[in-house]
């Protein structure tokens, strides 16, 4: 019924109401003299002075690569780890519990901990978000390889298909549907703990500068920060989802047809 | 046939005392190795003492005023969070949902809104509150409110038109269509929701004791880390460990529970890759 609409209508009804929203804003504080909500004319100056300039990089790249290199570690191990647990039900029986409470361990509090085995640097915050990130990761995986389909799995021993193959093109494909909802239960968690590493101890990232901003009263600055913070969200769940249709683009076609038949 | 049931039962019982002990193996297992490892000196005592120390320290812990005082402010935003997310989710969702023009105009705004990290908060929040409660409210509700939303939107889109337009046409006002239509259509999304929902609050209440020191367990976790007292750390982290799974095991027991009316179990939409 969506597709049906013409385009120019299509674009128009997506951003009318946002365009509205940021419009009722910038004319309400156009003359604010509050001190906390600046008006939305400077904070948008002062984003274009402070995140398009070189000095940004030296802010946004720590923070994203931090944010890079634990997620798809935790991505790695949680796959990796999770296909032989998921495999072997005595393994997963005698597993699940323990998995399950770190789980349910609220990942911040790991910050601390984890500052006292690696002190504040790089490594840190690369393995708080690793920490946080692998359990949802792991459980789905676990969750996706045992729900593959039985005849399936027979079929592709009867027919004797190696290991290797096997795993890359029945197990993989099989769970995969499951492992993406664990990647992106994780997406949210990770962005959490990379800011919050930021803002407990660091010396450079997102997060350390927005606490700067905050704590010398640099309030547009501060709200520049918070938009760009909110920026990087979008931005990281929309290439999420560029992934993921791409690579799960079978799956919501089979589920599709599934449905119409 | 009973017969063939009653040994099915018990054999399914034992089977299950079974896969139980194989759970507590698995959970005794992990403490041993909490235990063997920091006693060996792979890692090193001082920054993570043997589970026993931990256990030690914890209930030491359990006796002061301070423990459960934090455990209580905890909670308490977390509750609070919580009710007001759902609360709000369902009234917008309801209000968003049964009009098909409101849900069109505002599927890019939430969208829009969705992903923001409620992390990006805190500073305002901080001038704003400081480290009081209402700093810990604004982190939790930002973040479970959508959960709860996105859920009854699904649910409110999931009523059989059929239904609906049976409804109409015995008369039935716009009260008694969201009681007896869109209600018990979109009731086993909300739990959904509040499932989704309870977890991520209890995250976003930690955090915020973490981040902007507001009071509860986060706040002890990093004083102690603070002040060197590791043992005391480790066993507010195994609390707020324990707090996390009850969490979990009450949601999912609460959505039996509401939902022991429904024909079937359905798939979590949010999980299914909706």
């Amino acid at each position: 019924m969506k597709n049906s609409a013409p385009l120019p209508r299509r674009i128009a009804v997506a951003l009318g109401l946002p365009v509205i929203l940021i419009a009722a804003w910038w004319i309400t504080s156009a003359d604010s003299q509050s001190f906390y909500f600046p008006p939305l004319q400077t904070i948008v100056q002062t984003f274009g002075k402070l995140w398009f300039s070189p000095h940004a990089l030296s802010d946004i790249g720590p923070s994203l690569w931090r944010f890079s290199v634990g997620y798809v570690a935790a991505a790695f191990i949680g796959i990796a780890v999770g296909i032989p647990v998921g495999a072997s039900r005595n393994l997963r029986n005698v597993l699940e519990p323990v998995l399950e409470f770190l789980r349910a361990i609220p990942p911040p509090v790991l910050v601390p901990v984890l500052i006292l085995f690696t002190g504040i640097g790089n490594e840190m915050k690369a393995l708080v978000i690793v920490f946080g990130c692998i359990w949802p990761v792991l459980l789905n995986t676990v969750a996706g390889v045992r729900s593959l389909d039985e005849v399936l799995a027979e079929t592709v021993r009867s027919y004797r298909i190696g290991r290797l193959s096997r795993l890359w093109h029945f197990v993989l494909p099989g769970a995969s549907p499951q492992i993406f909802t664990g990647l992106r239960q994780a997406l949210p968690i990770g962005i959490i703990l990379m800011v919050v590493s930021e803002m407990f101890a660091a010396s450079d990232g997102i997060g350390f500068s927005l606490v700067q901003y905050q704590r010398t009263f640099a309030i547009p600055e501060m709200w520049s920060g918070i938009i760009l913070l909110g920026i990087i969200g979008i931005v990281l769940s929309l290439i999420f989802r560029i992934v993921e249709a791409r690579m799960l683009g079978w799956y919501h076609g089979l589920r599709q047809s599934q449905r119409a038949g | 046939m009973p017969a063939a049931q009653t040994t099915g039962v018990r054999a399914s019982l034992s089977a299950r005392t079974f896969v139980w002990l194989q759970g507590l193996a698995g959970l005794v297992g992990f403490a041993l190795l909490l235990e063997i490892v920091p006693r060996s000196g792979i890692v090193s005592p001082d920054y993570l003492p043997p589970f026993s120390a931990i256990m030690v320290a914890l209930f030491k812990e359990m006796t002061t005023a301070e423990f459960w005082t934090a455990l209580g402010d905890t909670l308490e935003a977390w509750a609070l969070g919580l009710v007001i997310s759902v609360v709000a989710g369902v009234v917008i969702g309801i209000a968003i949902g049964s009009s098909h023009v409101l849900r069109t105009l505002t599927h890019s705004t939430i969208e829009f809104l969705r992903p923001i990290p409620s992390v990006a908060l805190i500073p305002l929040a901080v001038l704003l509150f400081g480290s009081q409660i209402q700093s810990t409210l604004v982190l939790v509700v930002y973040a479970s409110f959508w959960q709860v939303l996105i859920q009854v939107l699904y649910g409110v889109q999931d009523v059989d038109p059929v239904a609906r337009e049976t409804a109409r046409s015995y008369g039935l006002g716009v009260w008694a269509q969201i009681r007896y239509v869109t209600w018990p259509t979109a009731l086993p999304y909300l739990m959904t929701g509040i499932r989704l929902a309870a977890a991520v609050a209890l995250i976003l209440a930690i955090t915020s004791e973490v981040a902007i020191d507001t009071q509860g367990l986060g706040k002890e976790i990093s004083d102690t880390e603070s002040g060197g007292a590791v043992a005391i750390m480790y066993a507010y982290v195994i609390v707020a460990g324990i707090i996390g799974v009850i969490v979990n095991l009450g949601a999912r027991a609460l959505e039996r529970r509401v939902l022991a009316w429904h024909p079937s179990v359905r798939l979590d939409t949010a999980e299914a890759g909706a």
